[in-house]
């Protein structure tokens, strides 16, 4: 187990966004978050980084608390990767930059070893040609699979993606699934918030239903998309597919 | 009238020289100065620590909310009974100056700082940067985009605002025409003169920082 989530709830004010969420997840798993806007998804994800500080529970990573007091927060989101919907690559570095600066600043890597990583992942997403352009001349497509490379850079353990296709003109979604399907086929532990139901479908060991601010069902995508238990899930599915 | 004009540039060209020379010298310490001060006021306010933060808005809130001239006054009488030895009235009237610009400074950085996308904030947190490295690495140089025109047009602004630093005679451009008309009693072309040439400063010097703006946007 890589992931263990405890009795998690973070509420903003009043407002109770989670209640109470359970989980576990393995290594090697790939996990689609699904279910309504509002209904937590996002904010689940950003709690397991601790992007969002949870207002009660417990986050374990690889046997760490980190929601206990004194856990350097920074050491271990090095291990977990993020992706974001408005990918939130740098503008003020060149292509190559982004994806070097942080594994040299952290001294993960040297220079040249991050360089040539760099080279090597950009290779692997076609931006190759890229290297020394601004973000800013770069397509959505091409600043999505920027912005998975720069986290694969640090040679994460989880990659939380946050609806990576979401903001995406349609004709570019393609791309920035196949870069992430062929992440998980190399054994990438992922958990996605999507709503692409297709590719949760063929891509998830487990899919999570969200159903507001709780964790309503989880199970096998053939459970969840096959044989939905809950009234809330079947309306769900029947109306986005 | 125009004659009056050509004969007093003839005449006191020097004199205009060196108010040009004094008017551009206080605005760029006004905004060197006070945009070390503004950086310090701007980190203050933003600090978490909520005393700090009111010390800055007190600081802010007071510059801003009292008239200049009145500030040039209180310094020009404060700052000789604080130091120790008698400083020239160009340092009491810079002192009044660099701590005034220092409180719009600070509005201006920390505007700038806070137009940043937050993303750009997560995604650096998220690869496990601290906050100081984050600040230092993302989110600064993209405020400096933000930040770097405004200082400018500060610095445009501190040209004009000076003048009423001429209350104290610092050799400033306003200076100039208070000199003049003292020495002379001409009145109406030693300020049309000081007018003209303020706004070739302040509108040449505009021009310059619009150009700049343009030329430091990223997608080139």
């Amino acid at each position: 187990m890589i992931i263990k989530v405890e009795n998690l709830q973070k509420s903003f004010g009043d407002n109770h966004v989670l209640t109470d969420i359970n989980a576990e997840i393995e290594e090697n798993e790939v996990i689609s978050i699904i279910g309504t806007s509002g209904s937590g998804k996002s904010t689940f994800l950003r709690c397991l980084n601790l992007l969002e500080q949870p207002t009660g529970g417990k986050i374990w990573f690889k046997g760490v608390d980190l929601t206990a007091k004194g856990v350097d927060i920074n050491l271990h989101r090095q291990k977990m990767g993020m992706v974001f919907q408005n990918f939130n690559v740098f503008p003020n570095m060149k292509v190559e930059d982004n994806i070097t600066m942080a594994p040299v600043l952290l001294k993960k890597k040297t220079k040249e070893e991050a360089h040539d990583l760099a080279m090597k992942l950009l290779d692997r997403v076609g931006l190759l040609e890229k290297a020394s352009a601004y973000p800013n001349s770069l397509s959505g497509g091409q600043k999505q699979r920027l912005a998975i490379v720069r986290a694969l850079a640090m040679e994460p353990e989880v990659l939380l993606f946050d609806e990576p296709t979401s903001a995406l003109d349609p004709e570019m979604v393609g791309e920035v699934l196949s870069v992430i399907k062929g992440l998980m086929h190399t054994g990438m532990t992922s958990i996605i918030v999507t709503h692409e139901m297709g590719f949760a479908k063929e891509v998830s060991d487990r899919v999570f239903f969200m159903n507001e601010g709780v964790l309503a069902e989880t199970g096998s995508p053939e459970q969840i998309f096959d044989n939905p238990q809950l009234p809330r899930l079947k309306e769900f599915l029947s109306k986005v597919l | 009238m125009l004659e009056t004009m050509g004969m007093l540039v003839q005449r006191y060209y020097g004199l205009f020289l060196d108010g040009v020379k004094y008017t551009l010298l206080l605005a760029l310490i006004a905004v060197t100065l006070g945009t070390v001060i503004g950086t310090l006021l701007a980190i203050m306010k933003m600090a978490k620590f909520k005393p700090i933060s009111w010390l800055a808005t007190a600081y802010i809130e007071i510059f801003r909310g009292t008239p200049l001239l009145l500030q040039l006054y209180l310094f020009y009488f404060l700052v000789p009974q604080i130091l120790p030895f008698e400083p020239s009235k160009f340092v009491c009237v810079s002192t009044a100056l660099v701590l005034n610009t220092g409180a719009y400074v600070s509005e201006i950085i920390r505007a700038g700082i806070q137009a940043v996308d937050k993303g750009q904030t997560e995604a650096a947190r998220s690869l496990g940067l601290n906050s100081v490295q984050t600040m230092r690495k993302v989110v600064f140089p993209q405020a400096l985009k933000n930040i770097l025109p405004a200082l400018g047009n500060e610095f445009v602004t501190d040209i004009k605002e000076t003048s009423l630093a001429s209350t104290f005679f610092v050799g400033d451009l306003m200076t100039c025409y208070r000199t003049i008309n003292g020495a002379i009693y001409i009145t109406l072309e030693p300020l049309i003169i000081v007018g003209i040439i303020y706004f070739i400063l302040t509108f040449s010097l505009s021009k310059l920082v619009a150009f700049i703006e343009r030329r430091i946007q990223y997608d080139h």
